[in-house]
C-alpha cells in the first residue's frame, strides 16, 4: 500500500505494534514466541546466519513455525559475546551461541521452558550468570536514545520501523510545519555534528536552507574510516529507516529534492540494507514524488567509498561522491554553499541524522535534558582495545571515561592496569588515566588533547607502548593522506621516519624536539581536517608519555616490552633446566649452553625472532627488563592468535 | 551483483597473460574476455546514465577482471568520456582498487586499532611466512594473495582475517591454517571439474 | 555519453580569461594587513590583495584563474577569525571588509619554512646543473627564506626521468605537486594529459599509468611547461646538436625565426614584456655562426597564399568546410586525438616552419647552388610543438627532414649565453634576402587571430581586387578564447572563427559538430596564440616572478606594432612571395605546392596507447602507405 497521511502510518503502526510490544517486555497476547538473532557484521561473521538457517530448520522439524517466529535483528553492541540471540517474551539474552546449539535451545527454552544455563552471560568479575538485559552491567548502565531500534526491530522491515513511530515525525513536519521551523527545533535541541568537530547541526541546515539556488543536494556521510569506529555501520544496519526519514527531514528543511548516501563498499551488509530500506520507502511512497501528497519530493541514491579515510573529510567526501579522487579543497566555500556540482550542499553523518527523528519524536526540551552544557543528547561509542566488553555502546554526554571503561566496559581485560584511552582514532589524542572521571563532551576532550571524533575508544592497558601506538596512528594517516598539499604529504611522511627512528633504538634526544615542532606545523598548515588532526596521536602522546619517548631514545628501552628492536632476551637461570631445545630452535645460533648449566642467548646474534620462547618447556626465557614472557605476551600482541610463540604450530 | 555476472567463470589471472600459453587456450582466453567486456558495457551502460557513478562502475568492473588492467581502465575511460588519466587517478587513490592480478584467494589481514593492539602483526608474519609471499603478493600457484585492510569493524572479534571477503575473528594460529587449508581443497575440488 | 555530462566537476569552467577586464565597475573594500590598511578589490584573494599593495607572499601552487587549490601552503599567511589567528592560504582566502593578516609574524615565517624545507626534502636539488638553475620558483622561494640547511631529511623518490619524446622532459624527481601543469593541460587546454596518480607520499602528477608523454593524447603544446615553477617539466634541449651542426665546416646551417620570437626573447635579457628586438636577434644569430638569417615571416606569407586559395576553391566546391587552419602543430595534434572525423576540413598547408624548411632545402639549394644534404635548418620557435612536428615521418622526404633542429626561444637564449654574447649591446641586423623578407600580416601570425585575418585579408583581395576594412569580431558566448565574424567573399558572406587554447577550440568543434555553419575557423592550440607558446621565456626569477600568464597580450601588441610599422602589410604584396612563385612554385596549389608546402593527418584517437575493440581500424599504418607517393 502506498502512505499518503499519517493515518495511513497509523493503520500500519496498529498492525505491526503488537510484535513490538513483546520485545519490549510487555505481553502482546498473540500467544506467539519471538526469538531475535543479531545479524550485524560481528554477529554474522561469528555464523549468526547458520545459527539463523538452523533454528528456521530445527523449528519446522518440531512443528513450532507457527509459534515460533525467528527475527533478524540489528547490532545489540555486544559483539564480543556474538553471536547474540535474545527470545520474547522474558528478554533472555544468550550469548556466543553456535550453530551446534541451536537444537539445545529449541528443546530446553522453547519446548520445555527452561534456560540454556550454559549460553547465558557471566560477569567477568563476579562470574554471575544474568539472563536479561536488566541484570547485565553492560546494558545498564547505557541510555540508548539512538540505538533504541537496534535489536529490537527487524532492519528489513519499514513496517516494524513505522510502528516505532517511524516516519510519523516526517509526515508531522511536512504537512504541518514551515522549514524554519523545524531548524529552530533542532537549533535549540543542541544538537551537535557527530561527525568529528560538533558543528552545530541547525546552522549548517540554516546556511544551506539559505541559498537561493537551486537544485541542493542533501548527503548522508557513511564513510566511517577510523579504525575503532563501527557507530554508523551498526546504525545502517540495525535501523537504516531512521537515517532515510531524517535525510528527508533535512531534505525539506533546505528545499532539496535528491540525496546521497555515502557509504563504504567494505560494509556489504550496511549497503544490502540501505538499499533495501530505500527501495521499501520508495515502494510504500516514503521516498519519490510528491510525499504525502504534498509537491514535496525526494529521493536518495548511494555512492560507494573504496577504501579511503580522507573521503571523511566533508569536501573530499563530494568529490567522491562525483566519482573522483576524494582531495579536499579549502574552504570557504562551504559545502553549504558549494557543495555537489557546485550546488549547495547538506552533509551530515550517520549519527547525526539518526539523532533527528529521536529529537522530533522526542520534543527538543526532552532531548535537550540530556547531556552538558554545551553537548546535548548522547553519544555512542565503539569500545575496543584491552577491555573486557569491547563493543557499541550509547551514553549521554558528560559521561566519565571511568564510567565507560570500567562499569559499562567491564574494566581492563586480563586483570591488567590501564594507562591510556584514545578516543576519535586516529584524529584524537591518547587520555591518560588522570582524566578518567572527567565528564567528556567536544569541549572537555578537546581541552585535553583529544577530540570527540566518531566515536572509537580504544583502551590502553600497561602492555601497551604508547611511542608504538602513535606510530602506528601515524603510519595509518601518513597512508591515507591523498597527498594534495605538504605537510601532510611530507610532513607525516617525516614525522613517522623520526618515530620509527625513536622504536628501532636510533632515536637522538634532538629528534624529541623536531618531532613535536614538526607535529605542530603540520596541524597548524594543513589544508583539511586529516592532515590538523594526524599530529594529536603525537602530541598528545608527547604531552602525557614523554618519558616513554625519553626510554626510548635515551635508555634505549622500550618499557611495556612491545618495541622489537628494543627488546632483550634473556634465559631464566633458575628456570633453565638446560634441556636445549631452544638452542636447537634457534635459526641464527644465538643461544649456546651445556649440559647442566644454565643457556645463554647472545643479545648480539639474536634476532628476536621468539622461537626460543616458544620450544621452552619451562618458560624460562624472558624479554625486555626481566617480565615474563608468559605475561607480556599480552603486550601488543593477542596471545591465542598467530603471535611468535605459536608460530610453530603452523 | 548481476545474473550475468555471475555466470561469469570467476577465473582471475586469465585474459591479459598471453606469453607462453598454447595457442587454443589463448582463443578461450580471448573468448572469455570478450564476454567480460560485453558485461562491463552493460554496467557501463547501465550506470553511466547518472553521474558520477565512475567509482560504481570500477568496482563492478572489478568484480568481473577480479583487478582492473591498464585495458580495462582504458575501456572504461573510451566508454564513459573520463580523461584516462582521471580514471587510473581514481584507480590508484582508493584502496579497494587492484591493478595487479590477484590469486583466487584473498587473504586480508585487518590492521585496525583493535586488530593492532592483538597481534594483527604476529599474524601477517605468520601469513606471511607460511605462503612465503610478502604483504601485497600472489603465490607462484595463483592461489592466494595476501593483503591487509582497514578496520573492517569487527573490532570486538580482534584480530580479524578476511578470507575471500569472509570474517574470521579471533584468528588463532589452528583457525588460520585451517581456512589456508579449506582454500586448498576447495581449489583442489575446483579443479577437478575442469 | 559527453564527459561534461558524466562528470561535471564543481570547478567552474575559467577557460579564456586570459585578459582582466579593466573597464569592469569592482567594489572596493578596505582590509589590514600587516598592520597597514589597505583598499582592494572585492572578489580578490588574500594574496593578490597583498601583491596590489606591494606585499609579496611567496606562492608555488598558484596561477591565477588557473590554478587555485591552496595546497602548497607556502603562502600560509595568519588570518584573524573571531579572535583566533589561523594559519590559512591567502591565495584561496577571500579578501573581505576589515579583514585583519598578518604576512610575515614569526609563525608564519616559521611554518612557511618548514613548508619549503619539507618541499626540498622531497626533492632532487641538483640546482647548479638544473636547466631551470636561477629561473627556479622554488630555488629563489628557498633562497628568500634563508633555508641553508633542511632539518627534515628522510626517504628521496627515485622516480624515473622520462625523454623519450622529441618534445617535452618529465622528472617526476623535482615535481613539488603543485598541480599547476594538470590544470593548465586539463582546465585550459581540456587535453586532460595530467592527473594525480597514487596518493599520501606516493603522489604523482602523470599520466595514466604514467606512461612518456608520447604514449598518451599530449598534444605536445607545451603548457604545462610554462606552468611548471620547477625543472620537472622542460623542454627537450637541442642545443647541442645546433652547436655541433655550427661547429660542422660542411654543413650549410640556416636559420629562421618565428614571428613571435622577435617581441619575447628580449625578456630573456631583461627587456620589458612585449619589447621588439627583431634587429638585435638578427645580429645575435649571426654572431652565433649561421651562416643565413631567415625570417619564417617569409613563409607565413607564403601559408597565407596558399591557404587563401585553399579557402577560396573549398568555398567554390562547397566542400570540406569549414576549412580549418593548420599551422599550429598543437591544435593538429588536438584535431587528430579527439576530432578525427574533422581531418578532412584542416588545411593541407604545412606550418610555415615546416614550408620553410622545404624551400630551403630545394628552392635556396638550387638557387645558391648547396647540396641539400649539407643544409641545416635550423627553427626558432616559440613552441614545444614544433618540435615533435620536426619530427613527423612525413615532414620531409627520404633524403632530408624540412627541419633539422627546433630550438624554443629560451634554448636561443642559452645559447647567446653561452656564447658571452652581450643581447643589450647588440647592433641592429637585417634579414637576409631571398627567405627574409615579410609582410606584417606574416608577423601577426604570432598571435591569435591574426592567420584569419591576413589569409582572410588576401582571399578577399585576390577575388574583388580591394583591401578589406578591419574585421569586425564579435565575442562569441562571452569567452574572450572565443570570436566569430561576418566578411562577404566572393558575393557571399563567410562566416569565421577564432579560438586559442584547445579548451576554446573544444566548444567551437563541438558546436561544429551539433552542426552550426562556420566557414573559416582559426585555431592555435596555445592560449594567445604562438605569443603564449609553450617554448616562450618563462618568469621564475627573483626579479620576475608571475603568478598568472595575463602577460600574454603585452606580446601580442608587440607583434601588432610590427606590422602598423611595416609598409609592407600584405602577403600578396611581398615581393619574395611573388618571386618564388614565378622562379619556382608556380602558382599557389602548383603540383609542387602541394609536394613541397602540403601534408596529410593521421587519426590518433583519444587512447593511442591501447588497442581497444573501437580502435581496430588503426590508421597508424596510413603515414607510411603515403610517405612513398609523397616522395615520389
Amino acid at each position: 500500500m502506498k502512505v499518503r497521511s499519517i493515518d495511513d502510518l497509523r493503520s500500519l503502526k496498529e498492525k505491526y505494534y503488537p510484535l513490538i510490544k513483546q520485545r519490549l517486555g510487555h505481553r502482546n497476547g498473540l500467544g506467539l514466541t519471538q526469538v531475535m538473532v543479531c545479524s550485524g557484521t560481528a554477529c554474522t561473521s561469528s555464523e549468526s546466519r547458520e545459527v539463523h538457517r538452523k533454528l528456521e530448520q530445527e523449528l519446522a522439524r518440531c512443528n513450532l513455525s507457527s509459534s515460533v517466529r525467528v527475527i533478524r535483528t540489528g547490532c545489540f553492541g555486544f559483539c564480543q559475546h556474538g553471536p547474540i540471540m535474545m527470545i520474547h517474551p522474558g528478554e533472555i539474552l544468550y550469548c556466543r551461541v553456535r550453530p551446534e546449539d541451536v537444537r539445545e535451545v529449541v528443546q530446553h527454552h522453547l519446548i520445555n521452558g527452561q534456560l540454556v544455563d550454559s549460553l547465558l552471560y557471566r560477569e567477568i568479575n563476579t562470574g554471575k550468570k544474568a539472563s536479561s538485559l536488566e541484570n547485565i552491567h553492560f546494558f545498564k548502565a547505557q541510555e540508548r536514545i539512538v540505538l533504541q531500534n537496534c535489536g529490537v526491530i527487524n532492519p528489513e522491515s519499514i513496517e516494524e520501523y513505522i510502528a516505532r513511530d517511524g516516519y510519523f515525525s516526517l509526515a508531522d513536519l511536512i504537512l504541518n510545519k514551515q522549514p524554519r521551523e523545524i531548524i529552530e527545533i533542532i537549533n535549540k535541541s543542541g544538537l551537535r555534528g557527530r561527525g568529528g568537530a560538533g558543528f552545530p547541526a541547525g546552522k549548517k541546515w540554516e546556511m544551506a536552507a539559505a541559498q537561493d539556488v537551486k537544485p541542493k543536494y542533501v548527503v548522508c556521510n557513511a564513510d566511517e574510516g577510523d579504525p575503532g569506529a563501527f557507530m554508523d555501520r551498526s546504525i545502517l544496519e540495525g535501523d537504516p529507516h531512521s537515517v532515510l526519514e531524517a535525510m528527508s527531514i533535512a531534505a525539506y528543511c533546505i528545499g532539496a529534492s535528491q540525496g546521497y548516501i555515502y557509504v563504504r563498499a567494505e560494509y556489504p551488509i550496511a549497503v544490502e540494507r540501505l538499499e533495501n530500506a530505500i527501495n521499501q520507502a520508495r515502494e510504500v511512497g516514503l521516498l519519490g514524488k510528491g510525499l504525502f501528497d504534498t509537491s514535496f519530493d525526494f529521493d536518495i541514491g548511494l555512492r560507494f567509498g573504496a577504501g579511503a579515510f580522507v573521503c571523511g573529510e566533508e569536501t573530499a567526501l563530494l568529490h567522491s561522491v562525483m566519482g573522483q579522487r576524494g582531495e579536499p579543497r579549502p574552504r570557504p566555500p562551504y559545502p553549504a554553499q558549494e557543495g555537489l556540482w557546485g550546488r549547495p550542499t547538506l552533509i551530515n553523518n550517520v549519527e547525526t541524522y539518526a539523532n533527528i527523528p529521536v529529537i522530533f519524536r522526542g520534543g527538543w526540551e526532552w532531548y535537550q535534558g540530556h547531556g552538558t552544557a554545551t553537548s546535548k543528547g548522547t553519544k555512542v561509542f565503539s569500545l575496543a582495545g584491552k577491555i573486557n566488553n569491547t563493543g557499541l555502546i550509547e551514553v549521554p554526554m558528560g559521561t566519565s571515561l571511568r564510567t565507560i571503561i570500567f562499569d559499562i566496559g567491564g574494566g581492563i581485560a586480563g586483570g591488567r592496569q590501564f594507562k591510556a584511552v584514545q578516543t576519535g582514532g586516529p584524529s584524537g589524542g591518547c587520555i591518560p588515566e588522570k582524566y578518567l572521571d572527567l565528564p567528556i563532551d567536544y569541549e572537555s576532550l578537546k581541552e585535553i588533547g583529544s577530540i570527540m571524533g566518531s566515536g572509537g575508544m580504544i583502551v590502553m592497558s600497561e602492555d601497551n607502548c604508547m611511542v608504538d601506538l602513535a606510530r602506528f596512528y601515524l603510519e595509518f594517516t601518513q597512508d591515507e593522506s591523498c597527498g594534495r598539499c605538504t605537510p601532510c604529504r611530507v610532513g607525516t611522511k617525516r614525522m613517522l621516519e623520526i618515530i620509527k627512528r625513536i622504536t628501532e633504538g636510533q632515536g637522538e634526544m634532538e629528534d624529541l624536539e623536531l618531532l613535536e615542532e614538526l607535529a605542530f606545523d603540520v596541524r597548524d598548515a594543513s589544508l583539511c581536517g586529516l592532515g590538523q588532526t594526524a599530529p594529536n596521536p603525537v602530541i598528545s602522546t608527547l604531552r602525557y608519555f614523554k618519558d616513554e619517548y625519553i626510554a626510548h631514545v635515551r635508555d634505549k628501552v622500550c618499557p611495556a616490552g612491545v618495541c622489537k628492536e628494543l627488546l632483550t632476551y634473556q634465559v631464566d637461570a633458575e628456570k633453565c633446566i638446560a634441556c636445549g631445545l631452544c638452542a636447537k630452535a634457534c635459526a641464527v645460533g644465538a643461544i649456546s649452553g651445556a649440559p647442566k648449566q644454565p643457556y645463554h642467548i647472545n643479545p648480539e646474534k639474536c634476532i628476536k625472532c621468539a622461537s626460543c620462547v616458544a620450544k621452552c618447556p619451562k618458560k624460562a626465557i624472558l624479554k625486555g627488563v626481566g617480565r615474563e614472557v608468559a605475561s607480556s605476551a599480552q603486550a601488543g600482541i593477542f596471545a591465542g592468535a598467530g603471535s611468535q610463540e605459536n608460530r610453530p604450530a603452523l | 551483483m548481476e545474473p550475468e555476472l555471475e555466470k561469469m567463470p570467476d577465473n582471475l589471472e586469465d585474459g591479459f597473460v598471453t606469453g607462453g600459453q598454447e595457442p587454443q587456450i589463448r582463443k578461450v582466453v580471448a573468448v572469455e574476455n570478450e564476454k567480460k567486456f560485453q558485461a562491463l558495457d552493460q554496467i557501463i551502460e547501465q550506470y553511466s546514465q547518472e553521474p558520477g557513478q565512475l567509482i560504481k562502475i570500477l568496482l563492478k568492473a572489478q568484480d568481473i577482471f577480479g583487478y582492473l588492467p591498464e585495458e580495462v581502465q582504458a575501456h572504461i575511460a573510451l566508454k564513459t568520456g573520463v580523461p584516462v588519466s582521471e580514471v587510473n587517478g581514481v584507480v590508484t587513490f582508493y584502496s579497494l582498487f587492484a591493478t595487479r592480478p590477484r590469486g583466487r584467494n584473498i587473504l586480508k589481514v585487518c590492521m585496525g586499532t583493535a586488530c593492532y593492539v592483538k597481534g594483527a602483526q604476529e599474524l601477517m608474519d605468520t601469513l606471511k611466512e607460511h605462503l612465503k609471499i610478502d604483504e601485497g603478493g600472489t603465490t607462484s600457484d595463483q592461489l592466494f594473495t595476501l593483503e591487509t585492510t582497514r578496520c573492517v569493524g569487527a573490532c570486538g572479534l580482534a584480530p580479524v582475517l578476511l578470507a575471500n571477503e569472509q570474517v574470521h575473528g579471533e584468528a588463532g594460529a589452528a583457525g588460520v591454517y585451517k581456512i589456508i587449508q579449506d582454500c586448498r581443497k576447495g581449489e583442489k575440488i575446483e579443479s577437478k571439474k575442469h | 555519453m559527453h564527459r561534461q555530462e558524466f562528470s561535471p566537476g564543481p570547478v567552474v569552467r575559467r577557460t579564456g580569461q586570459l585578459y582582466d577586464n579593466p573597464e569592469k565597475e569592482v567594489e572596493k573594500i578596505k582590509l589590514t594587513i600587516d598592520d597597514r590598511e589597505i583598499e582592494a578589490q572585492k572578489g580578490m584573494n588574500v594574496l593578490e590583495a597583498a601583491r596590489a599593495a606591494g606585499i609579496e607572499i611567496p606562492s608555488l601552487c598558484y596561477l591565477r584563474h588557473i590554478n587555485e587549490i591552496g595546497s602548497c601552503r607556502v603562502c600560509l599567511v595568519e588570518v584573524e577569525i573571531n579572535g583566533a589567528m589561523t594559519l590559512q592560504a591567502s591565495c584561496v582566502y577571500p579578501a573581505t571588509e576589515g579583514l585583519v593578516v598578518y604576512t610575515s609574524s614569526p609563525r608564519v615565517r616559521r611554518v612557511r619554512r618548514t613548508m619549503v624545507e619539507l618541499l626540498l626534502s622531497d626533492h632532487h636539488r641538483e640546482c647548479t646543473t638544473c636547466i631551470r638553475n636561477l629561473n627556479c620558483e622554488l630555488q629563489n622561494i628557498a633562497d628568500n627564506l634563508g633555508i641553508r640547511n633542511i632539518k627534515y631529511t628522510g626517504e628521496m623518490k627515485e622516480l624515473p626521468v622520462q625523454n623519450n619524446n622529441p618534445f617535452i622532459i618529465r622528472d617526476y624527481n623535482k615535481c613539488i605537486k603543485c598541480r599547476r601543469c594538470e590544470a593548465i593541460c586539463s582546465k585550459v587546454q581540456e587535453v586532460n594529459v595530467y592527473s594525480a596518480q597514487n596518493r599520501a607520499y606516493d603522489t604523482v602528477i602523470a599520466p595514466a599509468f604514467m606512461q612518456d608523454l608520447s604514449q598518451v593524447a599530449c598534444i605536445t603544446c607545451g603548457q604545462c611547461v610554462i606552468a611548471c615553477p620547477t625543472a620537472s617539466l622542460t623542454e627537450k634541449e637541442c642545443v647541442d646538436s645546433v652547436w655541433e651542426a655550427l661547429e660542422d665546416r660542411d654543413k650549410y646551417v640556416v636559420v629562421q625565426t618565428a614571428p613571435s620570437i622577435q617581441v619575447t626573447l628580449g625578456e630573456m635579457f631583461g627587456y620589458p614584456v612585449g619589447t621588439v628586438v627583431t634587429g638585435k636577434l638578427v645580429t645575435a644569430l649571426r654572431r652565433l655562426g649561421f651562416d643565413r638569417v631567415f625570417s619564417t615571416d617569409f613563409t607565413a606569407d607564403l601559408t597565407i597564399m596558399e591557404e587563401a586559395n585553399e579557402l577560396l576553391a573549398r568555398l567554390d566546391q562547397g566542400d570540406r568546410l569549414p576549412l580549418l587552419s593548420s599551422c599550429s602543430p598543437g591544435w593538429v595534434k588536438f584535431a587528430e586525438h579527439f576530432y578525427p572525423e574533422f581531418l578532412e576540413n584542416l588545411s593541407t598547408c604545412k606550418s610555415p616552419h615546416e614550408m620553410f624548411g622545404a624551400l630551403a632545402k630545394t628552392y635556396f639549394a638550387q638557387k645558391e647552388g648547396l647540396d641539400p644534404a649539407k643544409i641545416v635548418v635550423v627553427a626558432i620557435m616559440p613552441c614545444t610543438a614544433k618540435k615533435y612536428e620536426a619530427s613527423r615521418p612525413e615532414m620531409g622526404t627520404s633524403s632530408f627532414k624540412d627541419v633539422d633542429w627546433v630550438l624554443t626561444t629560451r634554448e636561443l637564449a642559452r645559447m647567446l649565453r653561452q656564447a658571452g654574447i652581450k643581447f643589450q649591446d647588440l647592433p641592429d641586423g637585417d634579414y637576409d634576402s631571398l627567405m627574409g623578407i615579410a609582410s606584417g600580416a606574416g608577423a601577426i601570425f604570432g598571435s591569435t587571430g591574426g592567420v584569419i585575418e591576413a589569409a582572410v585579408r588576401t582571399a578577399y583581395f585576390l577575388t574583388s581586387g580591394q583591401e578589406l576594412d578591419v574585421l569586425d569580431y564579435e565575442e562569441l558566448r562571452g569567452f574572450s578564447g572565443l570570436k566569430e565574424a561576418w566578411v562577404e567573399l566572393k558575393g557571399r558572406p563567410i562566416k569565421v572563427a577564432i579560438a586559442h587554447g584547445t579548451g576554446n577550440a573544444r566548444i567551437l568543434m563541438e558546436r561544429l559538430k551539433a552542426g552550426e555553419q562556420f566557414d573559416y575557423v582559426e585555431i592555435m592550440a596555445c592560449p594567445g596564440g604562438c605569443v603564449g607558446g609553450g617554448g616562450q621565456p618563462i618568469f621564475g626569477t627573483r626579479e620576475h616572478k608571475e603568478i598568472s600568464l595575463d602577460y600574454r597580450h603585452n606580446r601580442a601588441d608587440a607583434l601588432d606594432r610590427i606590422d602598423y610599422s611595416k609598409e609592407l602589410r600584405r602577403a600578396h604584396e611581398n615581393p619574395a612571395v611573388k618571386k618564388i612563385y614565378e622562379e619556382f612554385l608556380g602558382r599557389p596549389l602548383s603540383e609542387r605546392s602541394k609536394k613541397l608546402l602540403h601534408t596529410f593527418y593521421t587519426p590518433r584517437g583519444e587512447l593511442p596507447g591501447f588497442k581497444l575493440g573501437e580502435e581496430k581500424d588503426s590508421h597508424d599504418d596510413r603515414a607510411e602507405e603515403k610517405i612513398p607517393a609523397l616522395q615520389s
